[in-house]
Order: structure tokens, then C-alpha cells, then sequence
């Protein structure tokens, strides 16, 4: 009945520490676009694919007490970052167990910045059209962030590693 | 002359409880409301299952649609029109964004959704870029005009004004839909003085914005917002509705997977329980098979599809309680158990349902937030983010409301039973 709450909370606990809302949203989507069952509907907002349900359940699993909220203030920017409590960990129990590839997926999505998790999700969001048109989409969605040539070349790459670590 | 600049011989006028008169003047407008995908949003409701609450919520998405291209009609042929910052080349790609943009809309679309995880705008995609009568009307007017419509519906055109017309925290969706449900709803929130508010529009580059001036009729639409989700859109009854309507899909679902025999076989959702749909099965669907389905499905052998269908069609409707998950969400796995014991399928007959909204919101440099907020127009040209100047406005932005449901069958509850005695004083405790 809360499978889907089970799921986030699996999600942030394989990732120890998640740092961002915005890296979460990314970090989700483009799991599900690797094909873990994650139930969340996302649109095309401002910072590319965004999930209105993520947002909801996610504050739903801090009120529970199963995920713990920290604001940090680094300046220049500032950002939520998210844990799972002891409490969480007990209803992990109640989880199905993930994907075996899932582990490694979220560490590597963990691994990069918002920024180039925009840019991934982004082109994923595109994933229908060919390659060219991709990129002209979101040149035109993200224009203010000027993705050069190579962090175009870098995201494919990484959609193709996820690709194959999602499966193999 | 080229098909886009052609002009019907005499206006054509549609009466409408909202607007009073939608015009249209123009040959591809009046050829794309006659297509059949355009005459489907006819057999669609806008508000889904609320009219089993209000009862003149029977409204459909075909009268919004045209209420929509109304408003950016008048946007553009009252408001901007001559204006330096408006490419009048733009006119008619946004009319045909405002008037499909909720082409893709399925029966019940977010119960449809849900169950079978699809998404309406990638359909509203398709019937624009595929082999539609849609399709067929907007390539007379350019090889790339399906694409570029599609795009502004979408949110990818290059011309993020023209997106931000149909799409905004301000935009002509919401203000005809906030004014249309109060209309058919009966209730006396959702009202603000839209014409107002049209004449203090202006365009710039990248965005519709408001002059300053116009602030209080901006604060009074942004409140009517909030009131129409809480007392309309999230209506703990017609959430009931809705919470039964996707587990009569679900179960539906569960049984052609689980090879059962069905007395009415349910041609239109094979190929959706398989995951291997069409467009044009798509497009067959409207609320009228659904509920035919469901009129028919209320004398199958199982049990639990035909008693979901009678409360649906009978409006039996599930009981709620609230539900508070960060206090009350140990005693789920008990309930769980005590219905399995009550015989009755806690998957099917034990449901949360939670609601949040987020009346406005503003972007702050460095921060998360997702939203492109409202500006309004200061008298030298400078742009100033509502919430800034508006203490109403300031008050509720960033502010999300959440509501918790459990929703259960009572009446299968109150027969004195000791063990359904415990289930309803758990739920009500």
C-alpha cells in the first residue's frame, strides 16, 4: 500500500545522502527512464523534468519521520539534503527488494553534479527524437545555461553506460 | 490567398456561458474544430468524476479548449496587437496551441493515466504530428507547422511569450478552467475580473507580464485558485470517485492478466492491459465506453470488479476518515490484516489518498524552485516578481497544503459485526 513511498526511501538509502531537491528529481527520472519502476509522473518545468508526486511524497516520507531534511546554506546557493532515519530503515523492511543494478546506477547518478543531471534528464525527456534533435531541444529549453559541445558528448556517453549498467 | 491568412466569409460565434460570444474568423480555426479528434473532447468531462458532487459539472474539455483559444484570441487581437515586443507571425500558431492543447486527454484522464501509465500531452503530440485530421488541417498551412504548434504546447518553442500564454503560473488555461468549473460547479469562489486582467497583460521577450496596476486583479485570480483546489478540485467525495475509478481499471486489468473469463469481453482495453495500444484506439476511447463497461461489468462473476462498478455507476462511494501518515501509519499494517480477516481485499477496499497544492510560487537566484513566476511592470519598464510588492500574494507563496484520505467501504462496515466494529474504530480513531 505504500510501495511507492517504499521505493523513495530504498532510493535514498542506497544513495546514503542525497543533496538537492533538484538532484533527487533528476536522479529519479532518470532512473525511471532506465526502466526501475518508479511511479512518479514528471512534466517539463524550468530545470527540465520535474515530478509534482516526487515533490509531494518526498515531504509526505519526512513527515512520516522516515526521511530527515537538512537545510544547508553554502553562500552562493542553497540546497535540501536528504537522509533516511532509523525509523525509515525499519520500514525499509517492508520494501520489495530492488534491482540488483540499481545500486550501482544510483552511486553513479550520485557521483554528478545538478547541472549535469539537468542536462541528462533534459535530453532524456527528448529521448523519441533523433540525436540532433535532442540536443536543438534542449538548446532551445536551457538556452540561459550554454551546454557546450563536450558536456553534450559527456551526457550521451553517460545515458549509455546508464543504459547498459541498468540491464547487465 | 495562402491558407493561414484565410478568412471565413462571415464570422461564426459560439455561444458560451463564460465569455458570452468565442469568434472565430479565421478558415484553419474553424477547419480544426470540425476534425474528429478536436469533436472527441466533446465525449471528455473537465472535471473528471467531480460531477458526482456537483451535479452541473458535466462540462467537457471541448467547451474549455474553445474557451481558452478565446482568451489568447483576445490577447492578442485586443492587447497586443501593434505592440513592439508582439510578432503578429506568432498569431495563429498560438491560437492552434490554445485550442489543442488538451487534444491528448483521455476518459477519466487521471484515473486512465495512472492505472495504465501513460501521459495525455505525448498524445496531444501524436494527433499533431501523426496521420490525424488535425495533423492534415495544420500541414495546409506549412510542412513545419504541426511541429512548431506542438512545440509550443510542449514548451519547447523558440518564443517563450508565446508558451507563456498557454502555459504560466498566469496563462489562458487557467484562467478559463478557474472561471468555467465555478460557473458549472455552482460555487461562488473561482471568480475574478479576467477583464481586468487582460487589459493590464503586456508582452516582453521572454514572458506575458502584468502591469502594476493590475496587481489586485492578479491577487484576487491567484486566491481564486487556491480556493477552487480546496473546495472543488480536491472535493473528499469526488477523490472517492476517483480512488474507485482506478481500482475498477486496476482490477479490470488484474483479471485479463489472470486469464478470467469476462461475460463482456473489453475489447477497447486490451490492448492497453497489454501495453501495445495504438493511436487510433487512443482516440476510440471516451467516457461514454468507459462507462458503458462499467454498466456491464456490475453483472460479472467476480465479485469485487462488479461491486466497484455498481458503487461507481450508483455512486456508492467509498467512506473517508482522515489520514495522518506521519502519526497514523503504523496502524495500516494492522488494518490490512483486519480486512483480510473481514474478507474484503485491503488492495481493492483500503486506500490513501493524498492532495497537495501550491497556490504560487516564485524562483529565488540559487535556490530549487521549479516555477517561472508572475512579474508585474513598474511604470520605468522594470520588472518586479509579485510576491515582492503583494503582501497577499507574499503570504501564500512556497506555501504547499497537503490533505491525507483513507478511503474504505463503510456500509460493508456497519452491520455490528465485532470485527468490522474494530475496523471503523480504528479508521475513525
Amino acid at each position: 500500500m505504500l510501495q511507492e513511498h517504499a521505493k523513495i526511501v530504498q532510493f535514498i538509502s542506497l544513495a546514503n545522502e542525497v543533496n538537492g531537491r533538484k538532484k533527487m528529481q533528476k536522479m529519479v527520472y532518470i532512473l525511471k527512464k532506465m526502466n526501475f519502476p518508479f511511479a512518479e509522473k514528471y512534466e517539463l518545468h524550468m530545470y527540465g523534468p520535474y515530478s509534482e508526486e516526487l515533490t509531494l511524497r518526498v515531504e509526505e516520507l519526512c513527515e512520516m519521520g522516515f526521511l530527515a531534511e537538512r537545510f544547508e546554506d553554502k553562500g552562493s546557493y542553497k540546497q535540501y539534503c536528504y537522509q533516511v532515519t532509523d525509523e525509515g530503515s525499519k520500514f525499509l523492511t517492508t520494501a520489495e527488494a530492488p534491482k540488483e543494478q540499481l545500486p550501482k546506477c544510483i552511486e553513479r547518478l550520485n557521483e554528478k553534479s545538478s547541472r549535469f543531471l539537468e542536462l541528462v534528464s533534459t535530453l532524456l525527456f527528448f529521448d523519441q527524437l533523433d540525436k540532433e534533435d535532442q540536443i536543438a531541444k534542449v538548446r532551445i529549453v536551457k538556452n540561459k545555461l550554454n551546454f557546450t559541445d563536450q558536456e553534450m558528448d559527456q551526457a550521451f556517453a553517460f545515458i549509455e553506460e546508464m543504459q547498459v549498467s541498468s540491464v547487465s | 490567398m495562402a491558407y493561414q491568412n484565410e478568412k471565413l466569409p462571415e464570422e461564426k460565434v459560439f455561444k458560451d456561458p463564460v465569455h458570452s460570444y468565442i469568434h472565430v474568423r479565421d478558415r484553419v480555426i474553424w477547419d480544426l474544430v470540425n476534425t474528429r479528434e478536436f469533436q472527441r473532447l466533446r465525449r471528455i468531462r473537465q472535471l473528471g468524476t467531480t460531477y458526482l458532487v456537483f451535479h452541473g459539472a458535466e462540462h467537457s474539455r471541448f467547451q474549455h479548449s474553445l474557451g481558452v483559444y478565446e482568451i489568447v484570441r483576445r490577447i492578442l487581437d485586443d492587447g497586443f496587437r501593434g505592440r513592439k515586443e508582439w510578432n503578429e507571425e506568432q498569431r495563429l500558431v498560438a491560437l492552434c496551441a490554445a485550442l489543442l492543447h488538451d487534444l491528448g486527454h483521455g476518459p477519466f484522464s487521471h484515473a486512465f493515466e495512472k492505472v495504465f501509465n501513460l501521459d495525455h500531452e505525448q498524445f496531444t503530440q501524436q494527433i499533431l504530428l501523426e496521420q490525424t485530421e488535425v495533423h492534415e488541417v495544420l500541414r495546409r498551412v506549412s510542412p513545419d507547422f504541426p511541429q512548431k504548434v506542438a512545440d509550443v504546447i510542449d514548451k519547447t518553442y523558440t518564443d517563450k511569450l508565446v508558451v507563456s500564454l498557454i502555459s504560466s503560473q498566469i496563462d489562458a488555461d487557467r484562467m478559463d478552467y478557474l472561471q468555467r468549473d465555478a460557473y458549472y460547479t455552482g460555487v461562488s469562489y473561482g471568480h475574478f475580473d479576467m477583464e481586468r486582467i487582460l487589459r493590464v497583460m503586456r508582452p516582453t521577450e521572454d514572458q506575458v507580464v502584468i502591469k502594476h496596476s493590475g496587481m489586485h486583479a492578479v491577487e484576487d485570480y491567484i486566491m481564486s485558485r487556491y480556493q477552487m483546489y480546496w473546495q472543488v478540485y480536491f472535493h473528499p467525495v469526488s477523490r472517492s470517485a476517483e480512488v474507485i475509478l482506478i481500482k475498477i481499471l486496476h482490477r479490470a486489468k488484474f483479471l485479463f492478466e489472470t486469464g478470467y473469463a469476462f461475460k463482456q469481453e473489453p475489447m477497447h482495453f486490451i490492448s492497453f492491459f497489454a501495453q501495445e495500444f495504438k493511436l487510433k484506439e487512443y482516440i476510440a476511447l471516451d467516457e461514454g465506453v468507459l462507462l458503458t463497461y462499467f454498466q456491464l461489468w456490475m453483472e460479472e462473476d467476480d465479485t469485487i470488479l462488479a461491486d466497484l462498478c455498481d458503487r461507481f455507476v450508483n455512486r456508492r462511494l467509498f467512506q473517508y476518515a482522515e489520514f495522518d501518515p506521519a502519526v497514523q501509519y503504523m496502524k495500516f499494517g494492522e488494518l490490512i490484516t483486519l480486512f483480510k480477516e473481514a474478507g474484503l481485499d485491503p488492495e481493492y477496499y483500503l486506500v490513501t489518498d493524498s492532495s497537495s497544492d501550491l497556490p504560487y510560487d516564485f524562483y529565488r537566484p540559487g535556490e530549487e524552485n521549479e516555477r517561472v513566476p508572475i512579474y508585474l511592470q513598474l511604470e520605468n519598464g522594470d520588472l518586479r516578481e509579485l510576491s515582492r510588492l503583494s503582501d497577499v500574494v507574499e503570504a501564500i507563496s512556497g506555501k504547499r497544503r497537503t490533505d491525507h484520505k483513507i478511503y474504505y467501504p463503510e456500509d460493508l462496515l456497519v452491520d455490528g459485526n465485532p470485527l468490522h466494529e474494530k475496523i471503523l474504530e480504528l479508521l475513525r480513531g
